[in-house]
């Protein structure tokens, strides 16, 4: 397993990332962090619908996006808001979303990800397809794909790994192994020694990293990137990680996992890691971290109040973006809802 | 023009749709070297290259989600799935994703692909090969749903569906691919997507009917002007949006009406059209509606599928059913 940053906070080998970069993850690992239990809260209020927590989990989504050029595809699923919003996807749709309001899925033209992908495992096929079509296009574009362990029992792993392979276009697959797909522990979920070591069945790369390692996960994502942009191929990163929260706020860890193995996992949490590390290069000070905190706070803020002040979606909302132009049956069932 | 089967007008279609815009590409099982299990792409491999005429792993699945990827990215993919029977592992990918991603995505991204899927019974076929799900593909929102019975119609739908901007599932009636022949025109045209065709003109009795059911439905037509019974026939054609103006405007005109389609009764798109005379022209009606359909039963093999298939005589008696107070 790839490491460079230890859970102690020293190094193993020379960082890949000038230490100006390490403290912008780090902010921005706090800010996701903010986000995350400011959705749980604001989803115990009834202010958004179920939510799915990735705390736990910023090292392995904010240090792979920051390898990706604007232009490259994200496309991930419902528990890596951290990962969409590094890649632009601004923070009142991703509460949007959560609010129950498909506008959230429509992030700004210049921004290059999918709206979050709800079921599991077929989005990997929708990236396969993006990579393939710059690729046919002559244009220099990745496509990176975020999925859990849980996903890579589905069928559609196989046939997006096979399509990547066969085709060999630029996509990056990385999955959060994050131990559990709800309550089923990774190892009831495959027999395989590792996700990563899947790779070799289809002819492509394949890497196992300490998620919980920002500059490793940077590393391994920048090295899969640059293979792909050369014309390399497909890489499978698995990123070992661990879902310090719930599946989501419908589910209780407590039926499935000991608070031993939760406290043991918290000793590896990425953010206490990347703060000894720039604490004993003397870059950090509680009062920076408690600035960064004000500022996440009011960014976490301003984008709820943002996402609640849209307007409620009248009737036409429902039928007006079924085709590009409603036929005259969706007209008619339009005029009876609104009647 | 030139005189062409379905399946020769589909393959021109289908070549004139690569010539003329480079983001158009083929993907599917076979569709390459072979040309397809039915012909259908026979030769655009040598013309149009191997980027852009795609043999796939047999994975259908793989096939649609990666057209879905194709097309958000700003290709414009045809997927080919062999059969209806193996279009199940890929419906997923259309239901949860072709189907629905203008919708949440508030038109930011869009699928327009085209699914071809050969569809229909009456060849013989083995197990799994002879289904008609156009009824799931119609249920299905966000989809457009056509099936050509001409090699017109083969050629201008499908030029139609390629420049869609929505997804189109286009199902190809295999017992039509090399029996019915026709002039099409060299030059490209489109028929448009949402129209019915009226295949004849008549007084007394709606036949509506789509795909391969319409040869025989033509056929009884004629069986019936012997009889002294002047039948309509309508190609519905599209099912998804229905051209209602067409389809029911024929009913309320004849008075009757007898859908014909070779899908099981239960469910299937004629109990939708059924629905759809009772709420509109119920008062127009002389006579029940009827319904000569493949049975809610699995396809049956060969030696099975004329108990099956909805036939001539079948259809003749439910129109003369519908006249007998007349």
């Amino acid at each position: 397993m790839r490491q460079i940053l230890l859970p102690d906070g020293s190094l193993d080998g020379e960082s890949p990332l000038p230490t100006d970069h390490v403290k912008r993850l780090f902010e921005a690992m706090v800010t996701a962090r903010r986000y995350d239990h400011k959705s749980i809260s604001l989803q115990r209020q009834g202010r958004l619908a179920t939510y799915a927590p990735f705390e736990g989990q910023e090292a392995a989504q904010l240090a792979s996006v920051a390898a990706l050029a604007p232009d490259d595809w994200l496309v991930a699923t419902y528990r890596d808001a951290a990962a969409n919003w590094a890649h632009g996807y601004p923070m009142d749709l991703l509460f949007l979303g959560r609010v129950g309001d498909e506008r959230g899925g429509a992030p700004p033209e210049d921004v290059h990800c999918l709206p979050p992908s709800i079921t599991v495992g077929a989005h990997m096929l929708h990236a396969v397809g993006l990579a393939w079509a710059a690729m046919l296009k002559g244009e220099n574009r990745v496509a990176l794909t975020m999925f859990g362990d849980g996903a890579t029992s589905e069928g559609d792993f196989h046939e997006a790994m096979n399509f990547a392979a066969v085709y060999d276009t630029p996509t990056v697959f990385l999955c959060q192994n994050n131990g559990y797909a709800i309550s089923l522990p990774v190892a009831r979920q495959t027999r395989s020694e590792s996700i990563a070591a899947k790779a070799s069945a289809y002819g492509m790369a394949g890497v196992r990293v300490d998620g919980n390692d920002p500059l490793a996960v940077y590393d391994v994502t920048r090295e899969a990137v640059a293979r792909a942009r050369r014309g390399g191929g497909p890489t499978l990163i698995e990123a070992v990680t661990y879902r310090l929260g719930a599946h989501t706020t419908n589910d209780d860890p407590g039926r499935y996992r000991t608070s031993e193995e939760e406290e043991a996992a918290r000793r590896r949490d990425p953010i206490v890691r990347t703060r000894s590390y720039l604490e004993g290069l003397g870059e950090w000070s509680r009062g920076w971290e408690d600035a960064i905190e004000t500022e996440a706070e009011r960014l976490v803020d301003e984008a709820i109040e943002r996402a609640e002040a849209m307007q409620v979606p009248d009737v036409e909302h429902v039928f007006s973006a079924m085709f590009e132009t409603p036929h005259a049956g969706l007209v008619a069932q339009a005029e009876e809802a609104g009647r | 023009m030139s005189e062409r089967t379905l399946a020769q007008a589909i393959t021109a279609g289908l070549d004139e749709a690569l010539a003329s815009d480079p983001s158009v590409m083929l993907l599917g099982e076979d569709v390459g070297v072979t040309g397809g299990v039915f012909r259908i792409s026979d030769g655009l491999l040598e013309r149009h290259g191997a980027d852009r005429v795609v043999d796939t792993p047999v994975a259908e699945s793989g096939i649609v989600g990666a057209a879905f990827g194709l097309a958000v990215g700003g290709m414009r993919p045809i997927a080919e799935i062999q059969f209806m029977g193996f279009s199940t592992p890929g419906y997923d990918q259309v239901v949860n994703h072709v189907a629905r991603i203008r919708h949440r995505s508030r038109h930011r991204f869009t699928a327009p692909l085209v699914l071809r899927i050969p569809y229909g019974g009456g060849f013989g076929a083995a197990e799994h090969h002879s289904e008609s799900w156009e009824a799931i593909y119609a249920h299905t929102p966000g989809l457009v749903v056509v099936t050509p019975s001409t090699p017109h119609d083969g050629k201008g739908l499908l030029a139609a569906s390629v420049a869609s901007n929505d997804p189109v599932v286009f199902l190809e009636p295999i017992r039509l691919y090399r029996s019915v022949k026709g002039q099409v025109p060299d030059e490209r045209y489109e028929v448009p997507l949402g129209t019915a065709a009226v295949r004849r003109e008549g007084r007394d009795v709606s036949l509506l009917t789509w795909g391969a059911m319409t040869k025989e439905v033509r056929q009884a037509a004629e069986v019936l002007a012997g009889q002294g019974i002047d039948a309509e026939v309508v190609d519905v054609r599209s099912l998804v949006p229905l051209d209602e103006e067409t389809v029911l405007g024929s009913v309320a005109k004849t008075g009757r009406a007898v859908i014909v389609h070779e899908a099981p009764r239960t469910a299937g798109f004629g109990a939708e059209l059924a629905a759809r005379i009772g709420e509109t022209c119920l008062y127009d009606l002389l006579a029940p509606v009827q319904r000569v359909t493949g049975w809610d039963t699995v396809f049956p093999l060969k030696r099975g599928e004329h108990h099956y298939l909805p036939s001539v005589d079948r259809i003749v008696a439910a129109a003369v059913d519908t006249m007998a107070d007349a």
